[in-house]
């Protein structure tokens, strides 16, 4: 959670620097839950299922982000009319998980498990492959293509298939350094 | 259990049995298998009697706590007015976990079973599985699923054309590991920050949208067909003799320093020794096992020597300094930095908590920093008693167990691998006596 250590204690896993995508941040926000909005039927429907509509919550923000490929105080504010929220609690709610993109993020963005067990097994060598192999260069910094962006994330759940990485939505298995070069070349 | 490796015959399929075979994700594959046989049997008894088969099963929770199920169920009470909720934990985030993953990748429907079995049992018209937000592919599995039992008629106002309502719903989370802990799962639900909750009130009481809620692991869930189909009689009868307490199989995934990494299901109480080396292939060439955490990094850290005694279950764990936890096997051998592995651990502590709790907001981070100062080569002996008295202040203090488990590797290492940190103290630190001003 990017709220959790306290600020007198910073432990940065690569944070997202977002100054260069200035253009993209800049482009108009388009509704997708007003009347005849994009995704309004499939949320009205999902509101049946909650007896509240605050439980829509994490799932409008879920689709803010697939359409717009992060989360923006548009976007936001767009969530707490829908839900009958302020546009405060919403962003309170944002801040608390990390998948919610603050920041527009380069095209292929990569999250890498670097946790004890997948350390173990070699993580570390997995990360500064993709550094290197990316142009990136640091974590969490965009490399000067804007293709590629790269963190470090706490345990994906895949242990036994190290190492585990998620390109956007997808999730790959097994990757080593010596499979990196292909992985990448596999990415439009 | 089928994937990524061929099963072992010492291993016991039953929740496993089709991991691997693509024909048991769909529909028309799951009922040939023999799929939703248990459901249609359960709505056709009273809630009361399968909780009381779940009872007799001796079935304990599989997310960590090992609570009993049927009891868990029976605190919810019948006739009460309000509506009653089950969630199905899902969120597996606890390093070295990975079975409900693969559980909900080969054979969703068996989740969407135990979950309508659950629901009905307890009296709720809804169930929520709560997928943590980075498991896509479970997540489509699941979604697919979940239509097709709809489409299907064995979900909805008509369960099963017994006039029955029984929905199942899939929640997706959005990357947080302490929406694993229950009741932060609940109010993540509600579209809520996952801060943990005060107990009491427990679930049972008011949970989910303030209503009698309770909360099963995914791997708890998918073990209750079973038991309807086969008896509660043959499930308490798997497991050691000499231990009634631990009943039925158990997944346990396995990752590490370890030849054959991968999910593996075998009854409890199997010698954990056969099982490291045996099943698992024993460790990587040329070198020997040096400390194994059984049950999830939460779990304290055991000895070789303790890990080749135990047998795995609930009990056998605990006699052998650690706990079965969620069954995620994490093998370090001798060619790692133990104590790095420590610091790593602390770090994920320290990035997931939720920040509520004084003690483990500051206790996770100072943990951190002082074993990545150690680690750097940069520690004191000092350091080892401030990280004691760190734990000491971050254990049984807080709202949830977060910061407990930060804590227990800390202490368990220290305990059991103290060399290993005094080795990284390069300099005894010498106190500077401030002179005397005249």
């Amino acid at each position: 959670m990017s709220n959790g250590p306290s600020s007198s204690t910073k432990l940065e896993m690569g944070a997202i620097h977002s100054s260069e995508h200035a253009e993209h941040a800049a482009r108009p926000y388009s509704p997708i839950f007003g009347a005849g909005g994009k995704r309004r039927a499939e949320l009205d429907e999902l509101l049946t299922r909650y007896p509240t509509r605050m439980a829509g919550l994490l799932p409008a923000l879920w689709m803010v982000q697939e359409e717009h490929g992060w989360v923006s105080s548009e976007g936001m504010s767009e969530v707490a009319e829908v839900l009958e929220l302020t546009p405060a609690y919403v962003k309170g709610v944002v801040t608390f998980y990390t998948m919610y993109h603050q920041h527009p993020v380069a095209k292929h963005f990569i999250q890498v498990c670097t946790t004890s067990p997948c350390n173990v097994s070699g993580a570390e060598d997995v990360v500064n492959a993709l550094l290197k192999e990316t142009g990136c260069g640091e974590l969490g910094v965009a490399s000067p293509d804007n293709r590629f962006q790269v963190i470090e994330v706490e345990c994906l759940g895949a242990c036994g298939f190290v190492t585990p990485l998620m390109v956007n939505e997808k999730f790959i298995e097994s990757v080593t350094p010596e499979t990196v070069p292909a992985l990448l070349a596999s990415l439009s | 259990m089928g994937f990524p490796h061929t099963p072992h015959e010492r291993e016991s399929l039953v929740l496993s049995k089709y991991f691997g075979d693509q024909d048991a994700i769909g529909l028309a594959g799951w009922r040939k298998r023999g799929g939703y046989a248990a459901l249609e049997k359960a709505l056709k008894m009273e809630p009361a009697e399968i909780v009381n088969v779940v009872k007799a099963s001796g079935l304990r929770g599989r997310g960590g706590a090992g609570f009993p199920t049927g009891m868990k169920w029976s605190f919810m009470k019948p006739g009460d007015g309000k509506p009653h909720y089950l969630c199905c934990n899902a969120d597996e985030s606890e390093p070295g976990t990975f079975k409900d993953r693969e559980i909900m990748r080969w054979t969703p429907h068996a989740l969407i079973e135990g979950c309508a079995i659950g629901a009905y049992a307890i009296g709720a018209e809804v169930a929520y599985v709560y997928i943590r937000g980075e498991y896509t592919e479970p997540l489509d599995k699941m979604n697919a699923a979940c239509r097709e039992a709809y489409d299907a008629g064995i979900l909805g106002t008509n369960a099963m054309g017994t006039g029955k309502t029984v929905h199942v719903y899939v929640h997706k989370g959005a990357g947080a590991y302490i929406c694993g802990e229950e009741t932060a799962m609940m109010n993540s639900l509600e579209g809520r920050r996952g801060n943990p909750r005060i107990k009491p009130p427990f679930p049972a009481v008011a949970g989910l949208f303030g209503q009698p809620t309770t909360i099963n692991n995914v791997e708890t869930l998918v073990a209750v067909p079973h038991i309807l189909n086969n008896g509660a009689e043959w499930y308490a009868g798997l497991g050691r003799a000499d231990n009634p307490k631990s009943t039925g199989t158990k997944l346990f995934s396995v990752c590490g320093n370890i030849q054959r990494p991968g999910n593996y299901e075998v009854t409890l109480g199997f010698p954990f020794k056969d099982f490291l080396y045996d099943l698992c292939g024993g460790p990587l060439p040329g070198r020997t096992f040096k400390a194994i955490i059984p049950g999830g990094i939460s779990v304290p850290i055991q000895s070789r020597e303790e890990a080749e005694n135990s047998p795995m279950d609930y009990e056998g764990f605990v006699a052998n300094g650690t706990m079965l936890g969620s069954g995620g096997v994490i093998v370090i051998d001798d060619a790692q930095n133990l104590v790095k592995q420590i610091a790593r651990a602390a770090r994920f502590f320290a990035h997931e908590s939720c920040a509520q709790c004084t003690q483990c907001r500051e206790g996770t981070a100072w943990t951190t920093k002082i074993l990545e100062r150690i680690v750097a080569g940069e520690g004191s002996h000092e350091d080892l008693d401030t990280l004691l008295e760190i734990a000491e202040n971050m254990t049984g203090k807080t709202i949830c167990v977060l910061s407990d488990s930060c804590a227990t590797p800390v202490v368990s290492g220290l305990q059991k691998f103290r060399g290993d940190f005094e080795a990284l103290i390069k300099k005894t630190k010498v106190h500077m006596v401030p002179a005397q001003v005249a």
